[in-house]
């Protein structure tokens, strides 16, 4: 579906105080070495451990049963449907194997089902020797006062030496945060709406 | 088609650009019949919304003929329809709760950015404004695209005439929500800064519902003998002291609810002004707020505040303590239009709300940028601006 660019002067300066306000109160805060550890998941952490891994995940609310979600990601062909940044997936067996598109052009991401507990979650991990290590989790919950299912989706990912940079400069424009939450986005206005939000006024030629 | 384009500060103008067609299976193409200028077209005339790009079409209060329909469309072609400026796709848990303009899907995803780093949130899409609310081509144009369009338009019985329904779309909703949310019970004494259009039409709500007494608080001294013809007492702040007179006519104690139909053209939005706040600078336009503070120091001990007027950034010198101190209720928002339409469709229908007394002048469409010259020039006689596409400029 074509999309007109925003690009925002407004966001890049509201984003430049937002982190400038923010090394400040940082450098103020003290934080000591050891506290308690609290409810939230790890990856909102002020500063995150994850050894040598990068993560990123988002939860959404989808007004749907998690039988329909669930059937969704576990035929991930389907899944082009609504994330707009995956060229293709090549589905045999339990091997999955995302084309995703970048900027240079795609890249294939070798999978393998890791975890399948229908209704509650999937997760893939690279297979040895891919490109990238990679692991990728659905996870799926009841939300509160039947809205339906929270769906939280993360990936943990570290680049083998080596592809270090060429992986970075691939996905260069794209955090993979803000591509991860557009993309459950997509998917919960598929669901809810039969059709995914644009404010084109002409259908693609 | 025809259509009324933005391309930078006090810039509009009457372009060919390309027609519309069926994107969505639940989109329908409205051919338009009456569309009209809003108070708030006059911030993105006035460039202080930021998101706004060279040659978006503007417009978010218009009606008219489908003529056609997506295949999941519940429209007709033929049918006569008003289209509410908030887009929502009537699913979501907010449209659920009839929260409409905080619909969580018809704010395409990529446009949603700018207002999560603003506001923490994104707000639904609206018609003919800015990025930040989806970029949709508005209604100031020959033909309009129409999401989710079994969920927004309005069918109007045919008989009824434009001008009759038009403001189904945005101000009359706006006004009456004012007035829902400033919870009005019998006989309260309701103070209402601002007699445009918004405001005029809260003063309108407000008797409906029961008030006691509306005072409409202005300068412009047509709109304020609007307000006087629609049963408000009036003051106007040019030659009386506000607050004093607002507790002499409350018998010293405040009016119960006010309502501020000013808003403050979203001057907090841009980054020169978010600087100045930072710096603690007045930034924002100390004259802008006034409204809002002058509201907030009236209102009785306890009492409800009411804010359809459009903010969008920071606000500086907020009396925070009067708030808190006060015990006051705030309610705000932008408009659920949705809720309201068939409502208020059912008043007009019987007679209970007329509108068409705020239309002061009637163009073609091709004439538009004059009417927003003069909407934005000479606002004491300019209340209204009805633009007709199809029809021969001067």
């Amino acid at each position: 579906m074509p999309r007109r660019q925003t690009d925002l002067p407004l966001a890049a300066a509201v984003l430049a105080l937002t982190v400038g306000a923010g090394l400040a109160a940082g450098a103020m805060l003290k934080s000591p070495a050891r506290r308690p550890p609290d409810s939230a998941p790890g990856r909102t952490a002020r500063r995150s451990h994850f050894g040598g891994y990068q993560v990123a995940g988002r939860t959404v609310t989808i007004a749907a049963p998690r039988s329909r979600i669930y059937d969704m990601w576990r035929n991930p062909d389907r899944l082009t449907d609504f994330m707009e940044g995956l060229a293709a997936v090549q589905v045999s067996g339990d091997d999955v194997t995302w084309v995703i598109d970048t900027p240079d052009g795609h890249l294939a991401v070798e999978t393998r089902l890791v975890e399948d507990r229908e209704n509650e979650a999937l997760a893939w991990r690279s297979v040895p020797g891919a490109d990238i290590e990679i692991e990728a989790k659905v996870q799926l919950r009841d939300a509160p006062a039947n809205r339906g299912t929270e769906v939280e989706a993360h990936i943990a990912w570290r680049p083998q030496a080596g592809t270090v940079g060429q992986w970075a400069a691939r996905l260069r424009g794209t955090d993979p945060k803000v591509r991860g939450k557009q993309e459950l986005k997509r998917l919960k206005m598929l669901l809810e709406t039969g059709e995914i939000a644009t404010s084109s006024n002409r259908r693609a030629d | 088609m025809r259509a009324l384009t933005w391309h930078g500060k006090h810039d509009v103008r009457v372009d060919t650009v390309p027609d519309p067609q069926i994107v969505n299976p639940r989109d329908a193409i409205i051919e338009v019949t009456a569309t009209a200028i809003c108070g708030s077209d006059l911030h993105l005339y006035d460039a202080v919304i930021p998101g706004l790009m060279p040659g978006d079409i503007l417009g978010h209060e218009f009606m008219g003929r489908v003529v056609d329909t997506g295949p999941k469309s519940t429209l007709k072609k033929g049918d006569r329809v008003v289209v509410p400026f908030t887009i929502s796709c009537g699913a979501c848990f907010f449209c659920q709760q009839q929260q409409f303009s905080a619909c969580d899907n018809s704010n395409p995803v990529e446009k949603q950015e700018a207002s999560e780093l603003l506001y923490g949130h994104a707000m639904s899409g609206l018609f003919g404004y800015s990025h930040m609310t989806g970029g949709y081509p508005g209604g100031q144009a020959e033909y309009v695209r129409v999401p989710f369009s079994d969920v927004g338009p309005v069918v109007i019985p045919d008989g009824v005439p434009d001008e009759q329904v038009l403001f189904l779309s945005d101000i009359l909703p706006t006004g009456w929500m004012a007035a829902e949310n400033a919870d009005i019970r019998p006989g309260d004494s309701v103070a209402v800064w601002g007699c445009g259009p918004v405001g005029l039409f809260a003063v309108q709500s407000a008797l409906l519902m029961g008030a006691g007494q509306v005072i409409a608080i202005d300068h412009y001294p047509h709109r304020l003998a609007l307000a006087r013809s629609l049963g408000a007492k009036v003051i106007d702040f040019k030659q009386t002291h506000v607050l004093e007179a607002l507790m002499e006519m409350t018998g010293g104690i405040g009016p119960d609810a006010v309502i501020d139909a000013v808003g403050m053209e979203s001057h907090g939005f841009s980054p020169d002004n978010l600087m100045d706040a930072l710096k603690q600078k007045v930034g924002i336009g100390a004259d802008r707020a006034h409204a809002l503070r002058m509201a907030l120091m009236a209102v009785r001990k306890g009492g409800r505040v009411s804010i359809p007027g459009v903010y969008g950034g920071l606000a500086d010198k907020f009396p925070l303590g009067a708030l808190m101190e006060k015990g006051l209720q705030i309610r705000t928002g932008q408009t659920h239009v949705q809720k309201y339409t068939r409502e208020l469709l059912h008043r007009i229908l019987e007679g209970e709300i007329d509108t068409t007394f705020l239309i002061s002048h009637r163009l073609a469409l091709e004439d538009a940028p004059t009417g927003y010259r003069n909407f934005h020039g000479k606002q004491d006689e300019w209340t209204k601006v009805v633009l007709t596409p199809g029809a021969k400029g001067t």
